[in-house]
């Protein structure tokens, strides 16, 4: 039996940096440009299809542990200014969470503040769910790699 | 807010293969400590003891009514949920900061390019 939970949570991320606005942008609106700090590694068959109803997909995980997917829709695209999209993460068939992510872009005398705001609600504790079913060994490796 | 569970203690805690088993009948729905005990060959103190360990790392709780002790596992959600938006914004700490390393190291490229093709210094070609 599943118990149902539904924990929320959110947090803000702030960074300054050098370049300005179009810049920072440009590194979230390719496949090509975010895949070199998004932490992706080809293997994993990262997609991103950046416009307003696209989505972008990323799978990892431990060799023996569940496979984690992460699948985003972006709903709002002001280009240098703002992003905003919904995603979703699994660990196999489970569905782990459900976030909104915004993205603001604005200019700083020194180049760009980039702010980055997540709201996600938290489901039936169901990481940890997932990973039990296959071994309280295996959950060391799974929460390292979800937590990594 | 939610109270933080040091996941050592949690991993500890399921390291016992009769914890564990308490844990996984706990799963389908609450129990008292004699109907959790009946099945294991095991004292009724050792079963309590057990429940103790669970107890103290917040995996259980448990309510006297009466002469009964009930036990039910707390929701895994609530331990759990706090580490994952934890996790969360730890992952993008990173993605940011590597974000910042890739856009000045791509600006000092560009402005050491951009000083290459410099006017010819006058002792060139003198």
């Amino acid at each position: 039996m599943t118990r149902r939970t539904a924990e929320h949570g959110t947090f803000t991320l702030t960074r300054t940096y050098p370049v300005p606005p179009e810049r920072v942008f440009a590194a979230w609106s390719s496949q090509e440009s975010k895949a070199r700090w998004f932490g992706a590694p080809a293997s994993t068959g990262y997609q991103l299809d950046f416009r307003v109803g696209g989505t972008e997909i990323n799978r990892g995980g431990p060799p023996d542990g569940p496979v984690y997917t992460y699948e985003a829709t972006y709903r709002d695209i002001v280009p240098a200014e703002r992003i905003v999209y919904g995603y979703v993460m699994q660990a196999d068939d489970t569905l782990i969470s459900v976030s909104v992510t915004t993205v603001e872009f604005a200019p700083a005398p020194s180049g760009t503040t980039l702010t980055f705001t997540e709201q996600g609600v938290f489901l039936d504790g169901a990481d940890t769910q997932a990973v039990r079913e296959k071994g309280t060994g295996e959950l060391l490796d799974a929460l390292g790699t979800a937590l990594a | 807010m939610l109270k933080y569970q040091p996941v050592d203690e949690v991993f500890r805690a399921l390291g016992d293969p009769t914890r564990r088993d308490l844990v996984e009948r706990l799963s389908g729905g609450p129990a008292t400590v004699s109907q959790l005990a009946s099945p294991l060959d095991m004292s009724l103190s050792g079963v309590v003891q057990h429940l103790a360990v669970l107890e103290s790392c917040g995996i259980v709780r448990s309510e006297k009514v009466g002469r009964t002790r009930t036990c039910r596992l707390e929701p895994v959600g609530l331990r759990l949920a706090e580490d994952w938006f934890a996790g969360q914004r730890a992952l993008w700490e990173r993605r940011l900061d590597r974000l910042g390393e890739i856009l000045a190291g791509d600006l000092a490229t560009e402005q050491s390019a951009a000083a290459a093709p410099e006017p010819p210094s006058p002792s060139r070609g003198a």
